[in-house]
């Protein structure tokens, strides 16, 4: 057994865990936070993916030893007492089908729109290239994204202090 | 849960050699990609891991006083496609880094992984063996330097010695200096897929006459080839219609491609042809 502490959502966990463990397992069955789904268990389909100091990342595949001092946030920590932007605009577009896939959608939404808000429709797609949904068909959810773009935008008040329309 | 015995995580290189040289049968663990996926389908019996991901130091990316770019093995896909002097120096190999799995593989898996793990479909493979790239791999008390294009040994298996850790991949300037390349990945799915085919071309004209011309192909072989053929058959050639069109069809000569469920040797073949062409096309450009 190895100790560990990881910060999920902000807080700082400290546990002994199996040297295998994977980061997923840790999530779902250390911390209870079953937000963070299990699809494929190979890192072909992205549904456990979860953000770790800024990158997504498949937690299928990372070992939670590995992750020791990292930040992870994980689709329970993306809103707070209300629903994150990327979120609403999904359910208002209707880009949730059986949503499996979603709270993978969602982090690699934000990894995308934290670091570039103004990303293109190309950017969109590259960055949920690695998120498989077998429902949708992508279009409804390329649409979300571009909502919670202007979301973001409108609720950072950007449109005025940049200076731009 | 895996049958486990224990997990090395040193953190200096120095440490990690010595523990692989009085252990040689623990298996290394970089990204992990991979050798999580062989964990999950009980590929091992019975696994001690060596991790080398807390190192510091071996992912960095630099050109040397004499203008060889250093690439150290533990450097992610991400890192290597957003990287200035990749794209400056060696775009080709931007372009094939890109072309790895997804967002999510690609910000852990590393190229040293791709490398070592001996796959047939290795994205890295291609660009790298047309630009002539140096192995760098040490042990407690030596170290070595080999060809990539001498280092896989078949499917899934390459030339690593007992004890022997990839630290450094090199590029050195008269490899990459006055080229221009192109990677073409061809695979069902843009992202999340598996090549069926990967075509490296690197060209060095002068007034549309080949000087140098080193092509590359991935999962046409037992390992990654170069088309030595073609190759040398372009040498001196003037890149006119007819000239791209009989060194594409002589990239044959070198491939062995198979059936697989995948492609067929048939499709495989005709690909090969038509993306060596496309590429010379390309960085032939409009002449």
């Amino acid at each position: 057994m190895v100790e560990v502490t990881i910060t999920v959502n902000g807080t700082s966990y400290t546990r002994k865990i199996h040297p295998l463990m994977r980061l997923l397992d840790f999530l779902r069955d250390e911390l209870k936070l079953k937000g963070t789904k299990e699809g494929c268990g190979e890192g072909e389909c992205g549904a456990c993916t979860v953000i770790m100091d800024g990158r997504t990342i498949n937690s299928c595949l990372v070992l939670a030893a590995s992750c020791d001092g990292k930040e992870i946030i994980t689709i329970e920590g993306v809103g707070g007492a209300e629903l994150h932007p990327i979120q609403r605009a999904f359910l208002e577009v209707g880009a949730v089908q059986c949503g499996y896939c979603i709270p993978g959608m969602v982090l690699s939404t934000k990894a995308l729109l934290d670091k570039n808000l103004d990303a293109t429709e190309e950017e969109i797609k590259e960055a949920i290239s690695g998120n498989l949904c077998r429902c949708t068909g992508y279009q409804k959810i390329v649409e979300g994204v571009k909502l919670a773009q202007t979301k973001m935008k409108e609720s950072r008040g950007e449109a005025c202090e940049c200076g731009r329309s | 849960m895996f049958d486990i015995k224990q997990v090395y995580e040193p953190m200096c290189l120095k440490s990690a050699l010595e523990i692989y040289q009085n252990n040689p049968h623990l298996t290394i663990i970089a990204g992990g990609t991979d050798v999580l996926i062989n964990l999950r389908h009980g590929k091992y019996e019975e696994v001690e891991l060596l991790s080398l991901q807390k190192i510091k130091g071996l992912d960095e990316i630099k050109i040397l006083e004499d203008g060889t770019i250093e690439i150290g093995a533990l450097t992610t896909f991400t890192k290597i496609f957003r990287n200035d002097i990749i794209n400056k120096h060696v775009p080709i190999l931007a372009e094939a880094a890109v072309s790895m799995g997804g967002p999510q593989i690609r910000n852990i898996a590393t190229i040293g992984g791709n490398i070592c793990n001996g796959a047939v479909s290795a994205d890295s493979a291609p660009a790298l063996f047309t630009l002539n790239a140096l192995l760098y791999l040490e042990t407690a008390n030596a170290s070595r330097t080999i060809p990539i294009t001498e280092f896989y040994a078949g499917p899934g298996r390459v030339k690593l010695q007992p004890g022997e850790i990839l630290t450094k991949i090199l590029i050195t300037k008269d490899n990459y200096e006055n080229f221009k390349g192109k990677y073409f990945k061809f695979s069902n799915r843009k992202a999340m897929d598996i090549a069926m085919i990967g075509v490296a071309v690197l060209l060095n004209t002068t007034d549309n006459k080949v000087n140098d011309l080193r092509i590359a192909l991935g999962v046409s072989a037992p390992t990654p080839i170069r088309c030595q053929e073609a190759e040398k058959t372009s040498l001196g050639l003037e890149l006119t219609e007819e000239n791209m069109k009989r060194i594409s069809e002589l990239t044959i000569l070198d491939a062995k491609p198979r059936d697989s469920w995948r492609g067929s040797k048939a499709y495989r073949e005709h690909l090969i042809k038509v993306l060596t062409y496309r590429a010379l096309r390309e960085l032939r450009g409009n002449k």
